[in-house]
């Protein structure tokens, strides 16, 4: 009996729940920051608490020891403007992705990340992480550099992308909570932020949090706290059959509670507006994700592409110049300083205002106008990766190094060699992702909290790092040097702060609220109101949008909220923090309405259509827009594009060091 | 053709099985039940035994439970992506066909990754 198939078909029945169940039994932890999220970001945050000798503690819904995004592993560690072989400078490269995002990327978690992010990566090093090419297997490859061992990415010349093997970071950094005596609540999911007085808008002193096993109630009181909970998945599209779990590149339980609890407590967020189609930049819905089938981008990077008659499928410069040779796909064009990789540079339907933006530092890609170009039977369906016709060196980095050490394909490497895929003779194949409108996700540097140069949100004491984050969608890198940078100033507003009070009628209120779905053995069920919410997402908050379909989508939401929410039932805990996540869902799905309504105009790059203000992208519209609650009322702000002010300046007066 | 009794079943959730175990090998040591950040499995009622895949739809096939297991290379888990993710390629020269989990196979080809299977998390500077 291994299965749950088995289970039924056996006729073994039902089982006991396999843990002790003690719903609603409290247990009150108090210390001195508090950090929500046990994945990178969370990890490098309680650290770096650790390490000024503060007491932390990490709070997770997973398992921290291979929890988060990066469970599984990552290869690209960007943003490493500051190792010794990087030919591009911090202000430099922030500046190229602000530029390169139209202004919608937040310079502070950026610069920070570029300022820092190679430190965090020595710092990773001497945890355990392997970052060199120590073997010397890839001794005068072009992407390596002789002396440090490192290998890069990306741009060969610039040299500000590193390659990790990122299968050992979650054991390393795991390791290292322990060494540090960091308290780790496992399996505990967070459901609210408490805040002084019980009040929307004051000061946040703690969190509550479920275990997913045993049901039993948690109350964390403390100084300060920082939001390490990720982003959105299953929030336009739902499909356990179609496996959109498996092609998110989110764990699928990360659905934005930490996203709900924060506006619940009343912070500042913005962009949420900003969505892109699911099949975007390689992910995909509900098909093979890119990087993890034949590919030229990311990991596959700079591979060939051959059509079904084995015909290369040309790469050419940021102009469209077919590139002749090889080597140019992974250099600058002729009197371009350096590119970005493409995640961070601007989608093709741009305003004229931007193309010079985007041509600045666009990469070498594949041809343009693909589609248009199979349709018209130039190259013929379907495409496949042609490693054997790659360079033994760049072969095997592609498919031995970046494929094996990215999130969730070391298993692919794995599973794929022992079915007899041979890279040196055989060509994988690419699924080239189609354009479905209504599924959208969040995508890369999306909305999130709002920061100030101590990476504090709006409210005193909560603090955030990596995805959680205004525009924190940008990688490993990114996630553990704001986590790092985040835990350094929550401890210093930690030793100054008075002691916090937990109110007890928001303990008791929130208790209610969670434990209500296991008082009921019937009625809806998580799964059916997820995508009950995914269909309110994709018809009312979709591709195109306005006023009147918002403010119906939001009626609609409520309605579930009053009724199909009121019925949720959950047989066990675990059931239960499904049942929380759906709940969560509704919230972050309002959240994305509000941030939609409020933004009045539409634009290309955040991939937002209003059909009642159709101009893209009107300079008077060019801003953030935030949104937060206010006394239960959505309370709807603005700040300028680039509110961070000067980046060095402000960056060498916050940052502590 | 001999008399079977026949049950009615509610559907089954789909896919079901993203994880196969041994029984013969798997030791029930459970390590694959911590190693889960989704929480897919649960100890066996019966010590020994392999875990319970209980919700095989929740699966984010991040193969983490494969990579820790103690007996992996033994065979005592595998793991099994669902039919539509079953990625296909092409030999260059040859122009065949091969998908994942075909009949007659290719042999498995034995080249682990850069570095091996399995990266050491090293303390301290590596040696450069």
């Amino acid at each position: 009996m291994a299965s749950q198939k088995e289970l039924l078909e056996k006729g073994f029945g039902l089982i006991e729940w396999p843990y002790p169940v003690n719903y609603g039994s409290e247990n009150e932890i108090s210390t001195d920051v508090l950090v929500l999220g046990g994945g990178l970001s969370g990890c490098l945050a309680a650290i770096s608490v650790a390490k000024k000798g503060l007491k932390t503690i990490i709070v997770e819904k997973g398992c921290t020891a291979r929890s988060g995004a990066a469970g599984a592993g990552i290869d690209h560690w960007h943003d490493a403007t500051t190792n010794p072989c990087s030919k591009v400078s911090p202000e430099e490269y922030t500046q190229a992705v602000i530029g390169s995002l139209n202004g919608y990327c937040c310079g502070i978690g950026r610069y920070i990340s570029c300022r820092e992010s190679y430190d965090t990566l020595l710092e990773l090093e001497e945890m355990g992480v392997k970052i060199r090419d120590s073997e010397d297997e890839f001794k005068g490859s072009s992407f390596r550099d002789e002396e440090t061992k490192f290998i890069f990415a990306y741009d060969y010349e610039n040299r500000y992308c590193i390659t990790i093997w990122g299968t050992t970071l979650k054991e390393a950094l795991y390791k290292e909570c322990k060494r540090l005596g960091i308290d780790i609540f496992d399996r505990v999911t967070v459901t609210s932020l408490l805040t002084e007085g019980g009040v929307q808008g004051t000061r946040v002193v703690g969190a509550t949090g479920l275990n997913m096993r045993t049901g039993e109630f948690f109350v964390f009181k403390a100084k300060a706290s920082i939001l390490c909970t990720g982003g959105e998945s299953r929030l336009w599209f739902f499909s356990s059959e179609h496996k959109a779990l498996f092609s998110s590149e989110k764990p699928p339980h990360a659905v934005g509670e930490g996203y709900a609890a924060a506006w619940r407590a009343g912070a500042e967020f913005s962009l949420f507006e900003k969505s892109a189609p699911l099949n975007t930049g390689g992910l995909s819905g509900i098909d093979i994700v890119g990087y993890f089938g034949g590919y030229w981008e990311a990991e596959w990077r700079p591979c060939t592409m051959v059509d079904a008659t084995g015909k290369e499928i040309p790469w050419v410069d940021r102009d469209g110049n077919v590139l002749s040779n090889f080597s140019q796909r992974s250099r600058p064009a002729p009197g371009q300083k350096f590119f970005l990789p493409n995640l961070f540079v601007l989608p093709s339907n741009l305003p004229a205002s931007s193309r010079e933006a985007l041509r600045k530092y666009r990469e070498p890609q594949l041809i343009r106008g693909l589609r248009k170009r199979m349709a018209s039977g130039e190259f013929v369906a379907p495409l496949y990766a042609d490693l054997p016709s790659m360079p033994q060196d760049e072969r095997r980095s592609i498919f031995g190094l970046h494929v094996a050490q990215e999130g969730r394909t070391w298993i692919g490497y794995r599973m794929l060699t022992q079915a007899g895929f041979d890279p040196d003779k055989h060509m994988l194949q690419f699924y080239p992702v189609d354009i479905m409108p209504r599924w959208r996700t969040f995508f890369f540097d999306s909305g999130g909290l709002v920061p100030n140069w101590d990476l504090r949100t709006s409210l005193e004491g909560l603090y955030a790092a990596g995805e959680t984050l205004l525009t924190g969608t940008a990688g490993a890198a990114h996630a553990c040097t704001t986590g790092r940078y985040a835990g350094r100033k929550a401890a210093e507003y930690a030793l100054g702060a008075e002691e916090p009070k937990i109110d007890r009628k928001q303990v008791e209120r929130e208790k209610t609220r969670v434990y209500a779905p296991v008082n009921r053995m019937s009625g809806m069920d998580w799964k059916e109101l997820n995508i009950g919410i995914c269909q309110i997402m994709q018809v009312y908050c979709g591709d195109i949008r306005n006023e009147e379909s918002l403010k119906v989508g939001l009626k609609w939401l409520e309605e579930l909220n009053g009724k199909e929410a009121e019925t949720l039932f959950a047989r066990n805990p675990h059931e239960l923090a499904r049942a929380l996540e759906s709940l969560n869902l509704i919230t972050v799905a309002e959240m994305v309405m509000h941030a939609s309504l409020a933004r009045k105009s539409s634009s290309a790059l955040l991939g937002f259509q209003r059909s009642d203000y159709p101009e893209i992208d009107p300079p008077q519209w060019h801003k953030w827009i935030t949104t937060k609650l206010d006394g239960g009322k959505v309370k709807i702000g603005e700040r300028p594009i680039d509110y961070w002010g000067p980046l060095k300046e402000n960056y060498e007066a916050h940052c502590g060091l | 053709m001999s008399k079977k009794k026949v049950y009615a079943f509610p559907n089954l959730i789909t896919p079901n099985k993203p994880i196969e175990f041994d029984e013969d090998i798997c030791q029930g040591c459970n390590t694959c039940v911590e190693t889960c950040q989704m929480d897919v499995f649960m100890p066996n009622p019966e010590k020994g035994k392999p875990p319970i895949v209980m919700y095989p739809d929740e699966c984010w096939y991040c193969g983490c439970c494969v990579k820790e297991c103690p007996l992996r290379d033994k065979g005592a888990i595998k793991m099994n992506w669902p039919l539509m993710q079953k990625m296909r390629w092409k030999d260059k020269a040859t122009g065949e066909h091969f998908r994942f989990g075909m009949r007659n196979p290719p042999p498995p080809n034995p080249k682990p990754p850069v570095g091996g299977w399995d990266i050491k998390v090293k303390k301290g500077r590596s040696n450069i």
